[in-house]
């Protein structure tokens, strides 16, 4: 992508082929750059094919998960049920801003490929869910929006094929935990924006208790360009060597590098030459310290780890970590781990929907515990009880939330544990609360 | 985006409500209850329409919206209270939200909170300066970490805003 730096001639821009470009933005632009053919195609065609099209492709939800997304919507069945399609654009992962950018600068793209999953489906209705923050992407969709429908590729007879395809934007209002996707159904129904356990899936009760599938921005981004031009074509843009991962990836890249932004390549890219050659590596003078490439919920890499790694799902994987989102957070060697470790806990504290005590009550007290040691009052107990904090924390909650907060601070404290311990007075063994007299307990 | 107040009203928290739902307003509620298959499921737009015309969603706010929709005043409580964005106190003219989780923090977020307190005369976080156009937080992630310090004020959003460019930012508030 050329958007906010010069394209890379080693870049593979298809998705964000036109962030940058005001044209795009508009219906007329959109349709100039040939949008809302592959929706008129996919009307005709029977959405088994469609399914089948994208299952061939081996296109991954981009969300974070990466469950291949045409077995994903082969799970609707024309059972005469009503069908929804919700599109999560509830992007809150810290380090991760890629559905941002495709919202603000395509968001007839977003649109189209809700229509054409929605048709995939069985849908009559999809629900767009943006989070609050997000005033200018929301605005641009709702626009995208109002004008397929003033020009009739949305409503009750979609491009002239006599089929109902309702697209409608629903604003979040402030909450990370929104972006898991039973949690987005409740708040979608005007709930509180609590997970709910599973099963029933959402392919079997989700949203208003209807069949429902659940998307991703970039996936269904993903999903046209697949049906435009053919599964082996999509398979052609990533490596070779891994037909698991395929497609290109949209990645961000924020925190202490030298271009942050979003960048497409194709799946499999050498972290490195990723790193180096098209974010410029550290800022000038600086070293890489530490990566986290898939959002802030993966374990964090030590820049060795990162050498020989692939971009892909079993690459990232191979390296110690995960693809998660995509989200690409740098730290170079100006930055205390303990004190980046503490904020990131704090932010998983602060958006727990703490339904599950494992979750409420471990990401405030891993948090309280990281800022003691953070600020020169740690134990060496302490690290040993974040540890089994963690241990508490994963696997044993309804969402991921809770394991999301215990990743990084367990890879961080295994990884740069020197500088937890460095922080630590020599021969405190315990902690005084303030203002607590054990003599007059 | 133009940075603008975020309303022209409804700052007092001792202000009768006035109801938000007539006219022009309650038209717009009414074709976004066809979106969906239960009205409770416009619960969140239609608070939404309560912040935007009255500034914050108070407790009679709450009750309207709670009536409107056939909900209880308690459950909308519960629904509010679980999302930050929501206003449930009035703020000043001017709500400033800086981000300062870890991919901004590791680029000086910190730093242009501090220059946001000064500048505002806020003092501290939360707290709505005794002039009333301002009141500063801290938010976690913007989602806009390639460019940090996102500073949302109202509904713009100020990409990489720094410690340098705050004063200016503020004096050009009204």
């Amino acid at each position: 992508m050329g958007y906010p730096h010069p394209a890379h001639p080693r870049e593979t821009p298809v998705i964000s082929r036109y962030f940058g470009d005001a044209e795009a933005r508009t219906l007329a632009g959109w349709q100039k750059r040939g949008g809302y053919e592959v929706l008129r195609q996919a009307l005709a065609t029977d959405p088994v094919d469609v399914q089948n099209v994208v299952k061939d492709s081996g296109l991954r939800g981009r969300g974070g998960a990466g469950f291949p997304t045409g077995v994903k919507w082969s799970f609707m069945k024309p059972d005469g049920k009503t069908h929804y399609l919700t599109i999560n654009g509830d992007e809150s992962e810290p380090g991760t801003f890629k559905d941002r950018e495709i919202m603000r600068w395509t968001p007839h793209q977003l649109v189209e490929g809700a229509a054409i999953a929605a048709h995939a489906i069985y849908a009559e209705t999809a629900y767009i869910y943006i989070r609050g923050e997000y005033t200018e992407p929301i605005h641009r969709v709702r626009e995208a929006v109002k004008e397929a429908y003033a020009a009739g590729i949305l409503g009750a007879n979609a491009m002239g094929s006599g089929k109902r395809v309702d697209v409608h934007v629903h604003k979040g209002a402030g909450a990370y935990i929104c972006g898991e996707e039973t949690a987005l159904m409740n708040s979608l129904e005007g709930r509180r924006g609590n997970p709910r356990i599973k099963p029933p899936f959402p392919a079997v009760a989700g949203l208003f208790a209807q069949p429902t599938t659940i998307n991703n921005v970039e996936t269904v981004s993903a999903a046209q360009h697949v049906l435009r031009h053919g599964a082996d074509w999509y398979k052609s843009l990533s490596s070779p060597a891994n037909p698991k991962s395929t497609g290109t990836k949209l990645f961000s890249v924020c925190g202490n590098v030298a271009k942050p932004g979003n960048y497409e390549v194709g799946m499999g890219f050498p972290m490195k030459e990723f790193l180096w050659d098209l974010c410029g590596g550290p800022p000038a003078g600086r070293r890489f310290k530490a990566i986290i490439p898939g959002g802030s919920s993966v374990p964090i890499l030590t820049p060795e780890e990162c050498e020989g790694a692939v971009m892909d799902y079993e690459g990232i994987q191979a390296a110690g970590s995960l693809l998660g989102s995509g989200g690409v957070i740098c730290f170079d060697d100006s930055q205390d781990m303990v004190r980046q470790i503490a904020r990131l806990a704090r932010f998983y504290a602060h958006e727990s929907c703490a339904q599950c005590s494992q979750c409420r009550e471990g990401t405030a007290w891993t948090t309280r515990i990281l800022e003691r040691i953070r600020d020169g009052q740690g134990t060496m107990q302490d690290l040993d009880t974040l540890l089994e904090i963690a241990d508490n924390m994963s696997g044993k909650t309804i969402c991921v939330l809770s394991d999301s907060c215990a990743t990084p601070v367990v890879s961080g404290l295994k990884k740069f544990r020197h500088e937890f311990e460095a922080k630590i007075p020599k021969n405190r063994s315990s902690v005084m609360i303030p203002g607590f007299s054990p003599a007059a307990a | 985006m133009s940075l603008h107040a975020m309303a022209p009203d409804g700052h007092d928290a001792h202000t009768a409500h006035v109801p938000v739902f007539t006219g022009a307003r309650r038209a717009e509620l009414d074709e976004l209850l066809t979106r969906y298959p239960t009205k409770m499921a416009a619960l969140l737009p239609a608070l939404w329409m309560l912040q935007e015309d009255r500034g914050w969603v108070s407790p009679e706010g709450m009750a309207e919206v709670a009536a409107v929709l056939d909900l209880t005043p308690a459950y909308v409580k519960g629904v509010v209270s679980f999302y930050t964005m929501y206003h449930q106190h009035p703020v000043g003219r001017h709500f400033v939200q800086v981000c300062t989780t870890t991919p901004c923090n590791v680029c000086g977020a910190e730093d242009v909170v501090h220059a946001f307190l000064r500048e505002t005369k806020c003092g501290e976080l939360g707290v709505t300066s005794p002039d009333g156009r301002f009141t500063v937080i801290e938010v976690e992630c913007l989602g806009a970490c390639g460019f940090a310090t996102p500073v949302m004020i109202n509904d713009a959003l100020v990409e990489c805003v720094s410690v340098d460019s705050v004063k200016d930012l503020v004096a050009g508030l009204d």
